[in-house]
């Protein structure tokens, strides 16, 4: 995997700044920006191109948020947008900010916790309550709404909420 | 935020590689397609679930874990189609069902509840331990899909897990019938093992299946002992998906897959 890091050229910022205020169709409350997906931007004469990289193999709001990273510039003046998908490094939600993290759980949706290094291992860490903070929270199903994820219930408000499940 | 700490990745672009100048070699799309055939299959059977699971959280829980291998598919369709200028769409719909490449595993009907878990454990412990060898594969694209994609059946590989042991400790009736269910797509295991032509053409950027089976004999049978089970001690199928060899139950679920394609050619939605 080759990652560099490279400082954004002014153009390359205002580009990024647009494009950073797409947010995701199924979490409204985050952005590309803070999901992690949004990876580059380069601007080369009236071209440019952005690179996203998608959360889940199969997720199909990339397609949208493509959709809506291509409109958003347009609207800014940009005729010739190219949005890539990179698949290389995987995303993982260790890449979502902590704007981003703080805003899920505002959102009603427990933020993941670090994702496990070296595989799907279930670490039997508590996973906090959204509504009422509390460790006290059991698993329903962990499979949920969308790719992204779980379903969990807080055995002491006794409300269901979603958790990002880490990946 | 940080814009500093952004990353320039590799460009690897499996939406847009039929009209990207990245073109699978010709011995890998072979190798690419019946890993796709695989995935595309599995996904469709995985779908049937769908209002059927024995409970709602199962009808998600079946679905997002197809929806993980439509996505494989599509990666990798693609992929391939790129050295025959063909689409993803192209390959899923409009193939015949002596072109498609899937090992048998993957089409078997999905039986009951415990049959179907029990073809996703075969199937789970298969992926992961097949995408995390071709991480390393020469070919970067391939290694790009399998890395994403061994993170996600990872996670499939868990819920197979719990149900086995969920079916096979709960009742009597349970352990029967998951029992029955092992014994139903064990014949199946061989086949996912066997060497087959298109390995050995695609060289270093394919994975040798023979050379995966000591980790799913390490994992898959102690897991059927642990759930209080019988490792089936059934006669292996004849096999032949590779090369288009495929059980009576793959035309009818073939023919649903592509009606809507091949009713509506160029449709889209």
């Amino acid at each position: 995997m080759s990652a560099v890091v490279a400082e954004l050229t002014r153009d390359e910022q205002a580009v990024w700044d647009i494009a950073a205020t797409v947010v995701d169709p199924e979490v409204p409350v985050l952005t590309i920006e803070d999901l992690g997906v949004l990876r580059s931007v380069a601007v080369e004469g009236g071209t440019v191109t952005i690179d996203i990289t998608p959360t889940y193999s199969g997720c199909p709001a990339v397609d949208a948020m493509r959709d809506d990273i291509v409109s958003a510039l347009r609207a800014a003046g940009y005729a010739d947008v190219r949005v890539r998908q990179v698949l290389a490094p995987a995303w993982t939600t260790d890449w979502m900010s902590e704007a981003g993290r703080a805003k899920l759980e505002a959102f009603g949706i427990a933020p993941p916790l670090p994702a496990r290094a070296g595989g799907a291992v279930n670490v039997g860490l508590g996973i906090r309550c959204p509504h009422c903070g509390s460790l006290h929270t059991r698993q329903l199903s962990r499979f949920g709404s969308t790719s992204c994820k779980a379903l969990y219930v807080c055995q002491r408000c006794q409300e269901p909420f979603d958790y990002f499940k880490a990946h | 935020m940080n814009h500093s700490n952004h990353v320039v990745s590799t460009a690897i672009t499996p939406e847009s590689i039929a009209d990207s100048s990245l073109v699978a070699p010709e011995p890998v799309a072979q190798y690419a397609l019946g890993l796709g055939d695989d995935a595309l299959v599995l996904a469709h059977r995985l779908g049937e679930w769908i209002t059927n699971a024995p409970e709602l959280e199962e009808d998600v829980a079946l679905g997002n874990i197809g929806l993980d291998l439509l996505g494989h598919a599509r990666s990798l369709l693609t992929y391939a189609g790129s050295a025959w200028a063909k689409s993803e769409d192209d390959l899923a719909y409009f193939r015949d069902e002596r072109e498609f490449r899937s090992h048998q595993l993957f089409e078997q009907p999905n039986g009951d509840f415990a049959a179907t878990i029990a073809r996703q454990l075969i199937a789970s412990v298969y992926f992961v331990e097949l995408y995390r060898a071709l991480s390393a594969s020469t070919d970067a694209t391939l290694a790009a899909i399998a890395a994403k994609a061994v993170k996600e059946v990872d996670y499939h590989l868990d819920h197979s897990v719990q149900w086995l042991q969920r079916l096979g400790l709960g009742t009597e009736y349970s352990h029967e019938r998951m029992q029955a269910g092992l014994d139903a797509m064990w014949p199946y295991v061989d086949e996912l093992f066997r060497d087959d032509p298109f390995v050995a053409e695609a060289g270093d950027a394919a994975v040798d299946p023979r050379t995966l089976r000591a980790a799913f004999d390490a994992i898959v049978p102690r897991a059927i002992v642990e759930a209080g089970l019988l490792v089936p001690e059934v006669p292996a199928a004849r096999g032949g998906g590779r090369s288009g060899v495929h059980a009576e139950a793959f035309g009818p679920m073939l023919a649903e897959l592509q009606v809507l394609a091949r009713a509506h050619p160029g449709a889209s939605w």
